[in-house]
């Protein structure tokens, strides 16, 4: 192993960790540049961090250890996932065949966290969040996972690492309908997974509309601090997986595909921020039929991957 | 049956004596039957009186031809009660009871709705006479079931609203059932105005209901010269209409953007907040205070306008109403939001007139009732606005029929400012007529606001009655609710968007 891989491996997953919540703030400019407001500074998301880390936190009595470990046990889940998925680079710090199934247990360990820490509290409205966030999530993942199939098998390949750097201008000649189908299916999740318009508004104070933010309604100091920084970067892994399923590294020297990447993960911020500048939320009844059409644009992906 | 009951034109006085006092069963009878045939019941009241009994008072709107029929009872402990057979009574009921500690008896839902002491000596709950009565502490309506769970928000809310408590009986995301609790907000206007006419009166008024300052002011004005028997100039006339209307663009430029808000709907939202602003700033050109503070007063107006404030309003009327048509037209292209508003909190026509609803809400569910066309009075007996409804029902409807009345109060305004008559703004006003009951119906942007006052032998207030149209409609808002996803409450709310202290007076 060169020196300039070692680089690239560290480089990547510290990009994320310093720049994900930069994401946050680059969404709302976009969106108040749409609402004709000037907007926040774009390192509004770092200074809430850090005042949230020098306060102290409220616990309500009726909450047990199950809701002060959550948070962590959220964070150092997502912190791993961040090591698994590469941004730009050839190889990952922890890459072996089979990440992209761990990678995806991972997140599924914070939601769980997430849930069992909002129903600790014993409130009516983080029951409901809990329910509604379990509910949706087991419609995301089967996507998340068809996605993962039919990458798999187009590329040959069961890591993030290897299905990145398989990705050639060649196989988007070829094989275009399995990467715009995958990648399709991608952002819904992505939405989905990450609270957004149209699925969940980040930025309302109702509770009763909300899904990811009414369970965390309880935290407060350091813990809000680690939940909105594993959002942060939960955020920038999404855009990372997204990008890479779209993005030809592989033809790119390595010192123009990491920040090319890096680019391409803010490109979705923006992208991100103009859908929720021109659309409404929907129903909550229909977020069901907006994962099922993510469920199927995912299976016709793995259906044209299979006939190659 | 009529000549057993008292007619009066709205803004025109009577002589309290030539109220009939029927029989408890006659007046039973006529407010059902009156009702049934399709008048409102406007207000529905108490006044006491000497010997320990109250007489009760039902004032009915008959919108058609623009009379109210008043019709009066004496009673002491209890009466059957109306309810059962004339939904619109309920809430009235139930304030009775909680003011005189009079029971209505059959009534199926008798619970307080301000939860403060009663002005007798009679108390319905047992509470002892001078304990604190703490607000939304009452048995509710409780559905029992190992899949119901039950939801309660309030008093205090996530964003900046003011203080209601809500319960909902859920079953997951359905709502079963919803009860609203207010009464955080009762502040006893209604005792504090008692006595002669005073100057300082008209403060209470214009913070019954903060939103609706002029909307209150008005009926307060119209009713003391109704009592007085004179009259505002004609220019004076024409300045109220102006603030009115103001004051309906300003609320419902704000409660368009704000349902865009709810719904995350950002163009809309972010726009609609900006203009609302731009619409209290014209009325601050009118009177210095951007929510019409001080602006009406009894006998006129206390500010005049000048013939440069005229262009001006004029100019700046014009660029805000195309920037809310540009902002509001979003929400009708938009597929996203029309399936957020479209048979979201349904409330059928038959049910809402059942109900007694009035304004907007009222217009939404395809009933045509809106008191400057079927009760004018002041400028709009000279201009009329045509009365926008819509027969949906649901929050589209409530949402376009406030986009109809923006476009009708603006062009009313650029009329009135185009056609301003001269003269003085304001007139002495003599002492009120003793012995009189009168009633002032005026169309605030949330609906009928109706006042009444009853004077005694010196022309001093025995009782003066204020009825917000939140009165009528908050039961319209928990029926609405049923059947309804949860999530769609705070969509729904904002499309009624009533008021608390108005309520709790």
């Amino acid at each position: 192993m060169t020196m300039t891989n070692l680089a690239a491996m560290i480089i990547q997953p510290a990009s994320a960790i310093l720049l994900a919540p930069m994401l946050l703030g680059v969404i709302n400019r976009v969106k108040a540049f749409f609402a004709g407001r000037r907007g926040q500074p774009l390192l509004q998301p770092y200074y809430d961090l850090w005042r949230l880390l020098h306060k102290g936190a409220v616990y309500s009595t009726t909450t047990s250890w199950v809701f002060r470990t959550a948070p962590v046990i959220c964070l150092t889940a997502i912190i791993l996932a961040v090591f698994i998925v590469p941004v730009g680079g050839r190889r990952s710090l922890f890459s072996f065949n089979g990440d992209i199934i761990f990678a995806a247990y991972l997140l599924g360990l914070m939601r769980f966290f997430i849930v069992i820490g909002a129903l600790d509290t014993g409130s009516s409205f983080e029951g409901m969040g809990a329910s509604r966030e379990v509910h949706f999530s087991a419609l995301a993942e089967p996507a998340l996972f068809i996605v993962f199939a039919a990458m798999a098998r187009q590329t040959s390949n069961i890591s993030f690492s290897g299905i990145f750097a398989a990705v050639t201008p060649q196989m988007w000649v070829n094989n275009c309908a399995t990467l715009l189908l995958a990648a399709a299916a991608m952002l819904i999740v992505l939405l989905t997974e990450n609270a957004r318009i149209p699925i969940d508004d980040p930025n309302t104070h109702l509770e009763l509309t909300m899904i990811h933010e009414v369970m965390v309604l309880d935290n407060s100091g350091p813990d809000l601090a680690f939940i909105l920084y594993g959002a942060a970067l939960k955020l920038w892994l999404f855009a990372a997986i997204f990008v890479g399923v779209l993005l030809p590294i592989n033809q790119m020297p390595q010192w123009f595909s990491i920040p090319a990447t890096v680019a391409a993960v803010f490109a979705v911020a923006v992208f991100t921020g103009i859908i929720e500048s021109c659309m409404a939320r929907l129903r909550l009844l229909n977020v069901p039929n907006l994962l099922f059409t993510s469920i199927s644009l995912a299976i016709l992906s793995l259906v044209f991957a299979l006939r190659n | 049956m009529s000549r057993r009951m008292l007619s009066l034109y709205n803004c025109r006085t009577a002589d309290a004596n030539a109220l009939p006092c029927l029989p408890v069963e006659d007046f039973r009878n006529i407010v059902i039957n009156e009702v049934n045939d399709g008048k409102r019941i406007a207000a529905l009241f108490g006044l006491p009186q000497n010997n320990d009994t109250v007489k009760l008072i039902a004032v009915l709107a008959d919108d058609h031809q623009g009379i109210l029929h008043l019709a009066g009872t004496a009673v002491r402990e209890n009466y059957p009660s109306l309810t059962p057979d004339c939904p619109q009574a309920h809430w009235f009921e139930r304030e009775i009871a909680e003011q005189f500690g009079i029971r209505p008896d059959g009534h199926p839902w008798l619970k307080p709705i301000r939860f403060h002491q009663s002005w007798t000596h009679r108390n319905l709950w047992n509470s002892s006479g001078d304990a604190q009565i703490q607000p939304g502490v009452t048995d509710f309506f409780r559905i029992e079931g190992s899949e119901i769970h039950e939801v309660a928000v309030g008093p205090v809310h996530a964003g900046i609203i003011e203080p209601g408590h809500f319960r909902f009986q859920c079953n997951g995301e359905n709502v079963l059932h919803l009860e609203i609790s207010l009464g955080y907000q009762h502040r006893g206007i209604e005792r504090q105005i008692t006595g002669r006419p005073h100057n300082r009166l008209i403060h209470y008024i214009q913070t019954a209901a903060g939103d609706t300052t002029t909307g209150h002011t008005l009926a307060y004005c119209h009713l003391l010269e109704a009592l007085s028997n004179c009259s505002a100039p004609a220019r004076a006339h024409c300045l109220r209409g102006i603030a009115l209307e103001f004051e309906r663009l300003a609320n419902h430029t704000g409660d368009l953007g704000a349902m865009a808000g709810d719904i995350g709907y950002l163009p809309t939202a972010s726009f609609c907040g900006r203009l609302r602003g731009d619409f209290l700033n014209m009325t601050a050109v009118l009177c210095g205070n951007r929510f019409g503070r001080n602006f009406v007063r009894p006998g006129g107006t206390n500010f005049d306008i000048e013939k440069r404030h005229i262009d001006e309003l004029r100019k700046r009327l014009t660029a805000a109403v195309k920037d809310v048509a540009n902002a509001v037209n979003c929400l009708w292209t938009t597929p996203s939001v029309l399936s957020r508003f479209d048979d979201t909190g349904k409330l059928s026509k038959q049910l809402a007139a059942k109900l007694g609803l009035v304004g907007p809400a009222a217009r939404a569910c395809g009933l045509n009732q809106d008191c400057r066309y079927n009760f004018a009075c002041g400028i709009y007996r000279f201009n009329q606005i045509p009365v926008a409804t819509w027969d949906t029902a649901d929050v589209f409807a409530r949402a376009y029929v406030r986009w109809l009345e923006i476009q009708h109060s603006a062009a009313f305004i650029q009329n009135q400012l185009d056609t301003m008559p001269s003269g003085p703004v304001q007139t002495e006003i003599p002492p009120a007529a003793p012995n009189k009951i009168a009633a002032a119906m005026v169309e605030g942007w949330r609906g009928e606001i109706c006042h009444i006052a009853v004077t005694d032998a010196e022309g001093q207030f025995v009782r003066y009655k204020i009825i917000d149209p939140s009165f009528h409609n908050w039961m319209g808002l928990a029926v609405a609710m049923r059947n309804q996803q949860i999530s769609d409450f705070p969509l729904c709310n904002k499309s009624f968007n009533l008021s608390y202290c108005g309520h709790d007076l």
